[in-house]
Formats: C-alpha cells, structure tokens, sequence
C-alpha cells in the first residue's frame, strides 16, 4: 500500500507543498574473493589489469561459470532483507558497447532475480518507523574501469573490476526525503555487513547508489523521475537529492516539464548535472545468457543458509531494549553497526549498561569521531573500557578522573587500573585526610561560609576548592557530607 | 605400401601400433597431401613443424609401447577452435594475428590422446555460411568435380576445410562445428562422415562462439568408425562449460556392431518437401530399403513443427551472433581501424573487419531482440524451438532413430546461390536437430545423377550417439560408398 503523504516531510514551494519521492537502486560488491563468473581475484586494488582472466576480457570462446558462493551471499542478504528467495533465476545479457565492457554486454538477471519481495524496516530521529519495501535483489556483473587522464588523445582500461560480483538491490519508490534515504541505505549497509555479504565500504566502491527522483503535490500520481547515477557516498546521496528535488520543483513551477533523464551528482558543486541525452537511450536488447543455464536450487540450499543467519539489526535491537534496558534510540544507534554493537556488548557485560551505552556513545563515539577511525580499530578496547566502568562503579575513581583516564587510555592504549595506580589517581575515600583539607579551606574562607548558611547552592563552591586542592581525587560524595557537616548544614 | 593417406583413422592406428610405418612418416606423407592440396584453399594455417613435433614424441611413445587412443594420428583443426600458439581467426578479419594463450578443451582432449596437429582449417567466417565462400581467406574448393566437367563447386559449409581436406585425403580426420548444419551439410557434399553430437556432449570452451545455444563441435572423417574414435576423445564434460553435460562417455567404436535387428527407425513425413529432387527422395527410399534389409523396423513419424524451424532459427542464432560478436570492438585484441573517437573506431573496426554475411546476421540479430521486436520474434522464436523438441520427444516415444536426407541438393558452384534465403535453405534438414539439441550424424550413400556425393542423415535420442553410430555403421556397409574425387589439384 501506498504511504500517506506526510506534510511535516514535504518541501514548500511557490504552488504549494511539494512531496518527494524517492527509490534506490544499491549496487552493493558480494564479499568474495573471486568474481562473479571466474576465478580471477576480486580484491580491491592492484595494479591495473592484473586481476583479469581469459573470461574478464572476453577471450574468444571463453564462457561464464557461476561462482556458488555469490549465489549463497546473494540468498543470504536476501533472507537478510526478510525477502522470498526464487528457487529458479536467469541471467540475461544486457547488451552495450563500452571500452571497459570487454563482453560488449553485461550479464545482469532481468526478467528473473534470484531475489524477490522483501522490506526493510527504519527507524527515524523522531521515532518514526519506516517500512521500505524492497522490489528485487538480483546478481550481475561490474564493469572495468576507463581512465581518461593518463594519455592526451586516448583512454586507458583496467578490467580489474570487470566481472566482480554485485548484488543490485532495487527498493520500492518508497523513500519520502533526504533523511529517510540515507537512513534506508545506512540500515541495508548495517544488514549486509551484519550478514557479512559485502564489507559496505563506500569509499572503496564496494557499495554506491543510483538514485531515482521525483516530486509531486501530495496525491498526485507519480511524477516523472530521473536516475542520478552512481553516488558513493550516504552523505552525498541526501545532498543529491535534496538539490534534485529542488532543481524539478523549480522547473515545474516555473511552468517547465521534467525530461526523464540519467543524472550525475557533482559532489563538489554539490549539484546534480545531465549525463546522457535520449538521442543516446540505449536498447539493451536483453536475452538470457545462452551460455548460463538458469539458476536453480533447492528449499534445503536456502534452509541451510537460513540456518547460520547470524542475529540481525532489528532483533539485536529488541534485545537491547528488552535486556539492557536501553532507549530504543540509544538501541538504535548501537546496532546500526554490528562492530558498534559488539564493542558495546563486551564493554557491557556484567555492568551497569545504560552506564557502557553512555560511555560508548558518548565518551567512545565521540574519540573516534575526532580521531576518524572505525570502531575495529579503536585505541581504547571494549574491555578496557569495561574495566574503566568498574573502577567508578566501585569508587576507585570518580566519573571525573574516569575522563581524564579515558584520554590517557586513548593516547597509550594502556588498560585503565594501570594508569589510575601509575599516576596517583586513585579517588580517596579516607574521611581523616578529607576532613582535615575541608577544615582547612572552610576556615579560610569564613565569607563564603556565611554564604553558604543563606544561600545553601554555593556549598558548591567549597566543593570545587577541595577538589582543586585534591587534584579530583576526593571522593566527591564523602566531600560532601563532611562539608555539609562542617558548616551545620545536616 | 598403400598411400599412408589413404588409410583411415583406424587403420593408421592398426600400422603405427604394428610398427608398419611410424607417426613421422604418417605426419610427413600428409604435410605433403596438405603442401599438394593448397589449391583447395582448405588450410589457412598450416603447422607442419608442430605435426612433426607431435609426431616424433608419439613415436617415443609407441616405441615404448605407451601409446593413447589417437597416439601419431595427423589431424586438420577448424580455425574456429582456439590453439595456443597458433594463429586462430575463425576466417575473419577482425581476428587478424589472434594467437590465444590457451587451447581449446576439444582440441586439449585431441593432444592429450596423442595426436598431432596438421594446421588450422579454412571456414565460414565465424561459421556462418554454408558454402564456405563468407572466409576472408578465400573460398575452399570442393575435391569433386561434376561428370566430366571442371566447374568448381563448394564444399559446403561452414566446416568447409574441414570437410575437403578429409575428402581430398589432406588429412584423415579433422574437427568441425555444426550451429545449423556445418558439419552434416559439408559431409554430404564431400562424401565423408560427419557427427553434430547432443548438444552438452561436446565442451564448447575454446571455441569461437557463433550461437551459443545451438554451437556443438564434431569431428569429419571418411567413415563412421573414425567419426566414433574421433568423437569418442573430443566428448566429456568440462567444468569450464556449464552447458556441457556430466554423463558418461560410452565407448563408441563398440557400438559398431553392425546389428540393427529391431531397431525402430522414424520416416518424419514433414521432411518430404515440396520441390524435393527425385534423386534426394529415391536415395532415401534406398536407405530405408537399406535398413529394412539389415532387419530395422521403419515407421512413418510426424514432426508437426518441422516448417517454422528454419525461420526460427535464423531468428535465434543471429540474435546470438549478435551478442556473442559484440566483444570484437578493437579495443583488446585482433583488428583495430583507429577512429575520431571510440565510437568511430568501433564503427571502423567492425565495418571493416566483418564480411557481408557476418554483417548481415548481426543486424537481424540486433533487430529481433530490440525493443518492441523482441517479443515478436525472439520469444516466439524460442516457443518455435520449444515446440520442436517436443516434436521431437514425442516421435522418439516410437523410434530409436530417424531417418532423413542431410541436404536437399548436392554440391553447388561458387557463386550459384547469393540469395541469401536460398543459401538458408540449404540448412533445411538440419536445423531442427540443433533447435532441439539432438545429435545428427551425415553417412555418404550414393551419388547424384551428376556424380557427386549424397548424403543421408540420422537423428538421434540426446545423447544417444550410440545408436547414431551403429546405424550410421550399417548404412556405410550397405551403401558401399567407395567412391573419390579425382586427384585434380595434385
């Protein structure tokens, strides 16, 4: 069923509200270390052309075999993406003429995808839970690459790609805005790489997007669209469209047509441009691949694979709720990334989880962020950090010193025990030493005493003076009841 | 000593396993034929050194005793067939100086038995044709002249080298291939033996591809024994073509018992066309009488579909064509006529480097599967062909083979046909045993009233060669088939 339009998502224009509606074609690399119909190494990088086989440059008289492990990531992100799995597919040729095509076609499945039906569920900022429904996840073929720039006259070719297997999956136009899209393809990223079917690393091509853009008043039928192809980034992919709902809405309102059309997003001008005209539409003339038989398998194979799913985003996250406690938010934000996830749970375990949530998205999030590096690579490890929620927890330190250990953890990577011992920053708890430093900053200060007995707020401020003369490392709650003690406030 | 080119495949077996002559002095008498026989144009690679090489480590091998099924035996290979170090240009311009790096798994299968390789043999370009006069390197004449004429006449094709170096004792056995009929037409016009075996028989890797459905591989020899020990080391499954097919190999040169009592032999009425030449049906009424003798039982069949199988196929295999060719664009190997721009270039290279017919069937191949056409033509082409082997199961309920004519004429003179319809029809008898993928051998079985060679062909059960070859092996018997072209050219 059609969504409703929501007014709250909808773009203000000179003739009313605009609605944006939205479809995502994720071309999404299968983690495999050999491509899609040989044997030749899929691995990012290399120097050109060395990872290419008799069939990657279509030899004469070479012929595809497809590689059982793409068939089984492609069933399993398909499971992932909770969709009906076809017993029975076929690849087809989709024919074209291009330098870095060495077939002159690729195979693609068209009529029939190994994958059908599915959905995937996102969850908004607001709270809002969005269901994207999911039209087909089908296997094929990536191209080489054309290097334009080496030579004045002529362009190079490196077929390092051409073959590498990509599950393309085609959601339904039911992406209302910019910020459900990128929720939608961080969430089909967060399933993949759960399921480990592809590494979703953007940066390196392993996952980008075509784009399909349309707006329309609320109501009305769909509006005609156009593709931006190829986006590589999620970040990119709200910005494009963002400008492309804008740039049609202008043209419609002022009286113009959209012309259907294949668009590139220029991520510097942060603007979409025209990329082909319609004289050069192609015919892809699809057929099946005479040299492929379908591709037919039995209930068992995908049993089978069904059987070692590992635990998915969605049911992760319930169980956070369920068993931490955790927001749905807080959960949310946690599962969105299984290596998040599993950081969190080790540096959990047997604590205090609101508190290891606060901490890793806090604290942890905001490390990396500034370091720009990825959880796997972490200066500060899951258990280290659990070690850091025990020593507050058991009052060795306070949450104060506790930063100021985690920064040190972040610069030498040392376990925290060690640091706190090294460095003298154990929290003291001993009521003589306190009570001794409380006498002495409340005698001095016989004003601020007198303070204190109309305005009881500024106790705070003897508060901080023994601390400052602690170095932090009084136990604040022992602080304060010897101060409160001191100046006859219990 | 009799001629060492006159001895057929097993006979030269039988003389080099008793040490009557040895695989030098074989491979020597037949580098002579092959230097003698240039006027027939046959071979557009000749190989001696490499037929001498083989030659001298197979008698190393006999010598000790240790030899294989095929060990010293000189045979001529269709340049369709890709060999490693050889030059291989499926007659065409567009693979100027192609020498592949690897070799095709029939032509492996071929060494790995023991024999040596004469030279490439001349074809149809890219196997299309049936007159052999499509080749860039010039047409083959056909060894057999008319009664008292010396009009040149085409061997048939697109295996015609294949089929006149077998006829004019150039070479005891050579490879062909057969997408329509290339290998039974031109057998029938040469007196000589030729199999197209089930299609998934035969590995299709290393062979340039013409219609990939419909493309099967087989051998040409002199008579139906050679034909079994030829096909028996060419056939097997090969993982590295998944349309081949993973059953046993049975052995063929046992199935020559010379005992049909029994067999069920169809007559399909569909075959007796309007136009027919009287001297085509009496040969086969002759062949009945033939096997009615040996103790067959003939029953009449229907093949209903039998009249939209030419039009299909030539819906079918050029839509193929046209994709499996596409790869020839200049960019990586073969031919290359520099353009303006890419597109330029690839208009160059491929006007350039393509034949008329060539050109030809890629447009219609192009044409069928466009938008708007595809419907019309490919997918009812395809039903066509479904139709057809249904046709097929169901006369085979009833019989164990079938008996029809290869060709509805014999030899023709260059030039005679350029119709290209006409041309077409020559396939008539043919096409349908690759629509429905079945295995179809030629047997010569008389002469025309003008003298030249008539064939008769048998269909088979897919993957029933078996049967083929015993049949075949008693209409050789009764036919008595001894006749030779003369010596012209030597």
């Amino acid at each position: 069923m059609e969504r409703q339009a929501d007014f709250a998502k909808c773009i203000k224009g000179s003739t009313g509200d605009w609605e944006v509606v939205v479809g995502l074609e994720i071309h999404a690399q299968v983690a495999s270390r050999a491509k899609l119909f040989s044997g030749a190494s899929a691995e990012f990088g290399g120097a050109p052309n060395t990872h290419v086989s008799l069939v990657d440059a279509a030899m004469p008289g070479m012929l595809p075999v497809i590689n059982r492990f793409c068939v089984e990531q492609a069933v399993r992100s398909g499971l992932g993406l909770k969709a009906e799995i076809n017993l029975k597919s076929v690849f087809d040729r989709k024919n074209y003429f291009y330098p870095d095509l060495p077939q002159g076609y690729q195979i693609s499945q068209y009529k029939s995808p190994i994958v059908g039906e599915g959905e995937v569920l996102i969850d908004m900022a607001d709270g809002e839970a969005v269901t994207i429904g999911i039209e087909r996840l089908h296997l094929e073929q990536d191209a080489g690459k054309s290097v334009h720039d080496q030579h004045p006259t002529s362009s190079y070719v490196d077929l390092n790609r051409s073959g590498v297997a990509l599950m393309e999956i085609v959601s339904r136009p039911d992406i209302r805005s910019a910020e459900e899209a990128r929720a939608y393809v961080s969430k089909v990223r967060a399933i993949l790489r759960y399921l480990g079917t592809c590494d979703g690393n953007m940066e390196e091509g392993s996952m980008r997007a075509d784009v399909n853009v349309s707006v329309r008043h609320p109501g009305d039928d769909l509006g005609t669209r156009c593709e931006i192809k190829n986006v590589n980034s999620i970040r990119f992919i709200g910005q494009a469209i963002e400008h492309e709902a804008r740039r049609q809405i202008d043209i419609i309102e002022d009286g113009g047509v959209i012309d259907q059309e294949t668009r590139l997003f220029d991520p510097r001008k942060g603007e979409t441009r025209s990329m082909r005209s319609k004289e050069e539409a192609h015919d892809y003339r699809y057929f099946p691949d005479p040299d492929l038989l379908p591709l037919e398998f039995d209930q068992a194979f995908v049993d089978e694979i069904a059987g070692s799913l590992p635990e998915l985003p969605d049911a992760r996250k319930q169980r956070f709720i369920d068993d931490y406690s955790l927001s749905p938010y807080d959960a949310g934000v946690l599962v969105s990334d299984r290596a998040s996830a599993q950081y969190f749970e080790t540096a959990a375990k047997g604590r205090d989880a609101k508190v290891a949530a606060n901490w890793v998205m806090g604290e942890l999030f905001g490390l990396l962020n500034r370091a720009d590096v990825e959880i796997e690579t972490s200066p500060i490890s899951a258990e280290h950090l659990g070690e850091l929620i025990d020593l507050i927890s058991d009052g060795t330190i306070s949450g104060r010193i506790a930063k100021d250990v985690f920064e040190i953890m972040a610069e030498t990577g040392s376990a925290p025990g060690s640091i706190v011992d090294e460095r003298g920053l154990r929290q003291v708890s001993d009521t003589g030493e306190i009570e001794r430093i409380v006498d002495e900053i409340v005698s001095a200060n016989p004003d601020q005493a007198a303070q204190v007995a109309e305005r009881p707020k500024a106790i705070g401020w003897f508060v901080g003076q023994i601390m400052k003369a602690t170095q932090g490392k009084a136990n604040p709650q022992v602080v304060n009841e010897l101060l409160k003690k001191r100046l006859g406030m219990s | 000593m009799t001629d060492l080119t006159d001895l057929t495949i097993a006979e030269a077996r039988d003389g080099l396993s008793n040490r009557e002559f040895s695989a030098v002095e074989l491979a020597d008498a037949h580098i002579a034929a092959m230097e003698q026989g240039r006027l027939l144009n046959a071979f557009v690679t000749e190989t001696p050194e490499r037929a001498l090489q083989d030659a001298e480590r197979s008698d190393g091998r006999l010598k000790a005793g240790d030899g294989r099924p095929l060990e010293g035996i000189p045979l001529g290979i269709k340049d369709l067939f890709c060999t490693q170090g050889v030059l291989t240009t499926a007659s065409s311009h567009i693979l100027d100086g192609f020498v592949p790096t690897y070799e095709s798994t029939v032509t492996a299968n071929l060494w790995r038995d023991g024999a040596a390789m004469l030279g490439k043999l001349n074809c149809d370009e890219f196997a299309m044709g049936s007159s052999n006069e499509t080749s860039h390197y010039g047409p083959v004449d056909n060894p057999w002249r008319r009664n008292g004429a010396n009009t040149s006449l085409v061997p048939g094709g697109s295996s015609g080298g294949s089929a006149a170096a077998v006829a004019a004792r150039l070479c005891p056995g050579a490879t062909a291939t057969d997408t329509g009929g290339s290998i039974r037409q031109p057998a029938t016009f040469t007196g000589t033996v030729g199999i197209k075996p089930t299609y998934g028989r035969v590995s299709r890797w290393g062979i340039v591809a013409f219609a990939s459905s419909l493309d099967q591989a087989g051998p040409i020899t002199r008579d139906v024994r050679d034909a079994a020990i030829m096909l028996q080391s060419m056939a097997g499954h090969d993982a590295k073509d998944t349309t081949s097919v993973d059953v046993p190999v049975p052995d063929y040169e046992a199935a020559l018992t010379g005992d049909i009592r029994g067999l069920r032999v169809g007559i399909p009425g569909e075959y007796r066309m309007e136009g027919m030449p009287g001297e085509i049906e009496s040969l086969w009424a002759t062949g009945v009488e033939w096997l009615k003798a040996a103790g067959a039982e003939v029953v009449d069949v229907s093949l209903p579909h039998t009249k939209y199988a030419l039009p299909a196929y030539y819906i079918v295999a050029p839509a193929e064509a046209s994709s499996n060719l596409a790869r020839y664009d200049g960019v990586r190997y073969g031919l290359r006529v520099p353009g303006e721009d890419i597109v330029d270039m690839y208009e160059n290279t491929r006007a350039a480097g393509f034949g008329a017919e060539v050109r030809r069937r890629v447009l219609i191949g192009t044409y069928v599967l466009s938008a708007g056409y595809y419907d019309a033509y490919y997918v009812k082409a395809q039903k066509v062909r479904t139709l057809i082997k249904r046709d097929f199961e169901q006369a085979f309920e009833n019989v164990d083979v079938m008996l029809t004519p290869t060709t509805p004429n014999a030899a023709f003179a260059p030039g005679e046909i350029t119709d290209p319809v006409t041309m077409y029809l020559n396939d008539i008898f043919t096409v349908t045993v690759n629509m429905a993928g079945l295995p179809g051998i030629s047997v010569p079985a008389g002469l025309s009233s003008e003298g030249l060679p008539l064939g008769l062909q048998f269909i088979g059960k897919a993957f029933d060669e078996s049967t083929l070859f015993r049949a075949a092996g008693v209409l050789e018997q009764a036919a008595g088939f001894d006749a030779q072209p003369g010596k012209w050219w030597a």
